[in-house]
């Protein structure tokens, strides 16, 4: 009887159903109504039991009476509730008439439960889901190796700094850059012949040496100058002057701060300061 | 010497078997690493007498071969083009990207996310935004991609850029090329944000940056490459020295965003600043973003084509 069974397996003995927590016992039971561990809900302690089930989107109403508790496989009986909400409830009332006020309620109350969820589940998979695709990970791991020794091998600082010297080179910059002695020098040689093109090597080479070694090239120039040779670097400076001036007030940062007033320098020094300078080291000398 | 199976090593000591036929296994390991240590001491030497010749000859010695590395055994790829390849300029000529480089459209970008994207991917796409100009970003609020195309295509978007996020960091790219485009997802790795770079760069600024792609070889690195470029303006600003790298190396593209400064003729300084980000691509569509009809271009069948390490395909 259904007292007994409550006394053994609900409160005192093991039912395999029960999951206790710390502040409620569950009942793992599929048929339970509630899902909460007492009198009124085990279906195992209650020998008239109704329960609301769904399948597959539809809701069914599981009923078991005292007379089939001999037949375990007819104890449970299955009634179809239909998909309109309203009437529904009213199919659950007319199947549980006389049945105890708490049953019904609770079957109730878990037939909304369940049409809600499962509006629920329809809107979701309107929406997008989110497609999970499995990792293996022996491939993710082959990826990331890889990957390192791609990058690696790519010297990634190396090959920008080298294509942007190219488009330097290419002038794809313009004008902007100050230095390309370079390109002016260009210019310079297929406009004058070959011998001449010499001493602009040697001032080409003489430009792009550091600032300390100019002393000594100044004093090898006033050694090698030929009137003819400084009346060309004269203009030559000249030109580079008149073009230094144009690109300095174009670029906006100083990028080149020493070399630019410091060119300026050179010309005048070797021509006009020349002489002053050897003149007052021969009165230090002497 | 006696027949049978044939030994590796003529030895004139007993006669040793091949090691791979020793049941036991301590002994058979222990054979194999002496037979390993053999290999090795012979190697060594034969160096040190190559090392000896090269020296003796001073001047007159060959030149040293050349190393083998993964690019120099790179299998040949039939797709690689040739510069001067008129088919190629006229699909160039021809194909999507054609208004852009004819200068008729100027980009602009849309930049998104997944749903609920977190905190770092959220970042990301903020840097991203700035790396890029005239680029936007809109947050997705369980937005169909489909119906947002048509939406952007009517605002005048050039492009759209969705950044698919997984467990808080953003792993996935998908870049479309808007009226009509092809669109190719990426899967995206190592993503470092601005303040994880070692560099002491300030923030990237409105000028447009130079775009430099390296290694694109194929017909289709080509085309992702195209498509890269057809993200920036297409006069950079001199003035502003940034410049944007896609480098791609093994079929891993490397983003980066610097900031450089020529110190003299032969050398460029330059400091990174700016989100760094590398791409693999999965697959390319030929038309805007469509999972279920969309005609593939390019998809990455891991079977067929991660088979040989020497074969790449951008």
């Amino acid at each position: 009887s259904p007292q007994v069974v409550w006394d053994t397996l609900g409160n005192r003995q093991f039912c395999s159903y029960k999951i206790t927590t710390k502040t409620q016992n569950f009942c793992r039971n599929e048929y339970n109504i509630t899902g909460l561990c007492n009198r009124s809900s085990c279906p195992l302690a209650n020998s008239q039991y109704a329960t609301v089930r769904e399948e597959k989107g539809r809701c069914y109403l599981y009923m078991k009476t005292i007379e089939r508790a001999a037949f375990p496989r007819r104890l449970w009986e299955r009634v179809l509730l239909s998909k309109n909400y309203e009437k529904a409830l009213e199919e659950i009332d007319e199947n549980l008439i006389y049945w105890p006020r708490f049953i019904r309620h609770k079957c109730k109350q878990r037939f909304t439960k369940i049409t809600q969820y499962l509006i629920r589940i329809r809107k979701l998979t309107l929406k997008r889901q989110r497609k999970l695709v499995p990792l293996r990970r022996k491939i993710e791991r082959r990826e990331k190796r890889r990957e390192e020794k791609a990058l690696i091998a790519a010297q990634l600082d190396n090959a920008i700094e080298k294509e942007l010297l190219e488009r330097l080179k290419q002038a794809t910059y313009g004008d902007i850059y100050n230095f390309p002695a370079h390109a002016f020098d260009k210019a310079l040689q297929q406009q004058e012949a070959e011998s001449e093109s010499e001493s602009d090597a040697e001032k080409e080479g003489e430009d792009e040496e550091d600032v300390d070694k100019r002393e000594f090239v100044e004093a090898d120039d006033s050694d090698l100058s030929d009137f003819e040779d400084m009346d060309k670097l004269e203009t030559s400076s000249e030109e580079e002057e008149e073009v230094e001036k144009t690109t300095s007030h174009s670029k906006p940062k100083g990028k080149t701060p020493l070399k630019g007033p410091a060119r300026r320098k050179r010309p005048y020094i070797e021509i006009e300061y020349e002489e002053e300078t050897e003149s007052t080291a021969k009165t230090k000398a002497a | 010497d006696v027949g049978g199976p044939p030994a590796p090593e003529r030895v004139l000591f007993p006669p040793t078997f091949s090691v791979s036929e020793i049941k036991n296994k301590q002994r058979r390991h222990f054979m194999f690493l002496r037979w390993k240590q053999q290999q090795r001491k012979e190697k060594l030497a034969a160096k040190k007498k190559r090392r000896k010749e090269r020296e003796a000859l001073g001047d007159k010695a060959p030149p040293k071969p050349v190393p083998k590395t993964i690019e120099n055994q790179r299998v040949y790829d039939e797709t690689t083009v040739d510069p001067n390849d008129e088919e190629v300029a006229f699909d160039e000529a021809t194909d999507e990207f054609a208004p852009y480089f004819n200068r008729q459209t100027v980009p602009k970008i849309l930049i998104t996310t997944s749903d609920r994207p977190r905190g770092r991917t959220v970042r990301f796409c903020e840097q991203l935004s700035s790396v890029i100009p005239n680029s936007h970003v809109y947050y997705r609020r369980g937005l169909a991609l489909k119906r947002i195309i048509p939406q952007c295509i009517a605002r005048d978007f050039t492009d759209l850029i969705v950044i698919n996020e997984d467990r808080k960091i953003p792993n996935g790219l998908v870049l479309s090329h808007l009226p009509d485009g092809p669109t190719a997802h990426f899967r995206m790795s190592s993503v470092r944000l601005r303040k994880e770079i070692k560099r002491k760069g300030k923030e990237p600024t409105e000028h447009v940056p130079e775009v430099i792609l390296n290694n694109f070889t194929t017909r289709l690195g080509h085309s992702i490459g195209r498509m890269f470029a057809s993200l920036f303006p297409h006069d950079p600003q001199f003035i502003g020295r940034q410049v944007a790298t896609f480098h791609n190396q093994r079929d891993y593209i490397f983003f980066r965003f610097h900031r450089y400064i020529f110190k003299s003729e032969k050398k460029v300084g330059i400091q990174e600043l700016g989100p760094r980000f590398t791409l693999k691509l999965r697959s390319l569509q030929k038309g805007t973003f469509d999972s279920k009809f969309g005609e593939y271009e390019w998809i990455h069948k891991r079977r067929e084509m991660d088979t040989s390490r020497r074969k790449f395909h951008l």
